[in-house]
């Protein structure tokens, strides 16, 4: 199958000269849900803008389900949702109006079982007719996607849904996105919380200075990208690390008790059958091993960091 | 053609006045009038008649004008700067819309309020004053004709606008002047002759004179000419708002 979405060579600068994206390509496929992960100011918005109508590409060129977004606008954003990042609601509507008034923007003739439904799934049932300025802060975020979610969209993009959201709530929200993926529904995400990215996403991109530095599987990226390290903790404390394990770099703890060795999980040779029988060597006396992988945050730091 | 989006567009604005309803309809009746207790029965009275309509009539029309062009911008900026002011606008982008349906929602509502505040002024204007409508259709039309052309003024206005004072800039420092200078309270020939010519570029006393002339049968400019105005300034105010929505000026970066 085609992919859903289709981003080619994508440029953005600003009229003020800065550079959002830069040369960016990705395929998004059907179903799927791709987290895209980066710091503030990376570009994320701006791709996500772009696709969905709301900034004009300096370069390059997206499809949305086969058509082009600009010349067939009209069948592209009919398919699209979008969740912005920013709390950006009519404050003296009730909640009702606005989804409805979001559903009749999108084409839609006025639906009230469809609208109940996405009312419901976000606990906005019985606040239907209160006006939005009375809501908290989590509530509206609910009705920006109920909003999103009116028309019955087939990709839902969510700009940073969680920031700002308590611990329950964004819990709720991660298993809506997969009530959503069951049904069929596209999901991008962009966040800074990489345990959101860890936690739902299929797919995981990362960008940061307007370009996608790479974008692949999400469990094959930790397993790429990350780096084990194994805590050896030794019956007696030792008290500098004997100069036959040098190789192996070291970390020794405070207390002399751990010593800590950092690997490769891809590489050829992890090195650690060498690492014991040369600790054995050495007359230190193991009493627990434990290795632990490094997370996406780690992962994506790293990333960032080597970015020229 | 979305017809769902120009339907829901238009409800969403209707609703807003519906809310408002003391300042929407209210107040625009109570000040005009208190402009007919005024320059109507109190100075009017002791106005000789003007081209053989008592004063009091005779300014009926330019109130009226004066009501719906203000309230025409008013409405239509405000509907549209709105959503920029709290970021909804983003949804009005990102939605599968022409620009032509976003104009239609926008400025179809804000010509409706425009054309009930202006009936329901006429309706005041009879209980204070004797009135007299010789072409009723023009009457109409030219009520009808001005809503839409200042309301897609105010269209542009509420774009251009980034904070409230500007939006409040155009309304109060262009139009009520053009308006209060452009023959609303008296016929040009009561001018000198070198402010005759003066007034002539003032575009509102081509309005005022054809509304006047649906309802006296008598105009400071002939009716064509009239009529050709408006729909150079309507034709002018839609190529603007194409350009806007070709260019994303202060709408899409």
């Amino acid at each position: 199958m085609p992919p859903i979405i289709s981003v080619s060579n994508l440029s953005k600068t600003y009229d003020g000269g800065h550079e959002a994206l830069k040369d960016v390509s990705l395929d998004i496929e059907r179903g799927e849900i791709l987290a895209l992960l980066g710091p503030n100011g990376a570009g994320k918005t701006t791709l996500i803008s772009i696709i969905c109508g709301i900034v004009s590409a300096s370069g390059g060129n997206v499809t949305v389900d086969g058509h082009d977004i600009v010349s067939d606008y009209r069948h592209t954003r009919s398919l699209i949702g979008l969740v912005p990042q920013e709390i950006t609601l009519e404050p003296f509507e009730t909640v009702s109006n606005t989804v409805n008034f979001s559903r009749g923007l999108f084409g839609k003739p006025r639906n009230p079982v469809i609208v109940e439904k996405v009312l419901r799934a976000l606990t906005l049932w019985d606040k239907k007719d209160q006006k939005i300025m009375a809501l908290s802060g989590g509530m509206k975020r609910r009705v920006l996607i109920a909003k999103a979610l009116a028309h019955e969209p087939r990709i839902l993009f969510l700009d940073e849904p969680t920031a700002g959201v308590d611990v329950e709530l964004r819990k709720e929200m991660w298993q809506l996105v997969d009530t959503l993926r069951d049904d069929g529904v596209t999901i991008i995400l962009t966040t800074h919380y990489i345990e959101e990215a860890e936690a739902i996403a299929n797919r995981v991109g990362v960008i940061n200075d307007g370009k996608l530095l790479l974008i692949e599987d999400k469990d094959a990226m930790m397993r790429r990208m990350g780096q084990k390290q194994m805590q050896i903790r030794l019956q007696t404390a030792t008290d500098k690390i004997p100069p036959q394990l040098t190789p192996y770099d070291l970390e020794r703890s405070e207390d002399g008790l751990t010593l800590t060795y950092t690997y490769d999980t891809m590489a050829e040779r992890t090195g650690i059958t060498k690492l014991l029988t040369d600790l054995n060597a050495a007359g230190l006396v193991l009493r627990d091993v434990q290795t632990s992988q490094s997370s996406l945050e780690q992962i994506f730091v790293d990333l960032v960091k080597a970015t020229p | 053609m979305n017809l769902h989006a120009i339907k829901a567009i238009y409800k969403f604005e209707m609703a807003r006045t519906r809310r408002t309803i003391l300042q929407s309809v209210v107040s625009p009746v109570i000040s005009t009038s208190l402009y007919f207790v005024v320059f109507g029965a109190a100075i009017g009275s002791r106005i000789e008649s003007v081209e053989g309509v008592a004063y009091g009539a005779f300014i009926v029309p330019g109130l009226i004008m004066l009501s719906v062009l203000t309230q025409s911008i008013t409405n239509a900026s405000f509907g549209i700067y709105f959503p920029k002011f709290v970021g909804t606008v983003y949804e009005l982008l990102s939605a599968p819309i022409s620009f032509l349906e976003i104009v239609l929602g926008y400025v179809g509502a804000a010509a409706t309020k425009a054309l009930m505040i202006g009936l329901i002024i006429l309706a005041t204007a009879a209980v204070f004053v004797p009135l007299q409508i010789l072409h009723p259709v023009w009457m109409l039309s030219f009520l009808v004709l001005t809503c839409i052309t200042f309301s897609l003024l105010g269209f542009i206005i509420g774009i251009w606008a980034d904070n409230f004072e500007k939006l409040q800039l155009v309304p109060l420092l262009v139009v009520t002047p053009l308006v209060f200078l452009g023959g609303s309270f008296y016929s040009i020939s009561m001018l000198p002759p070198v402010w005759q010519t003066v007034t002539l570029f003032n575009p509102v006393l081509y309005l005022v004179s054809g509304f006047r002339w649906s309802f006296y049968g008598t105009a400071d400019v002939s009716v064509g000419i009239s009529l050709a105005m408006i729909t150079l300034f309507l034709v002018l105010c839609l190529a603007v708002i194409w350009w806007i929505f070709k260019s994303g000026y202060r709408l899409k970066s």
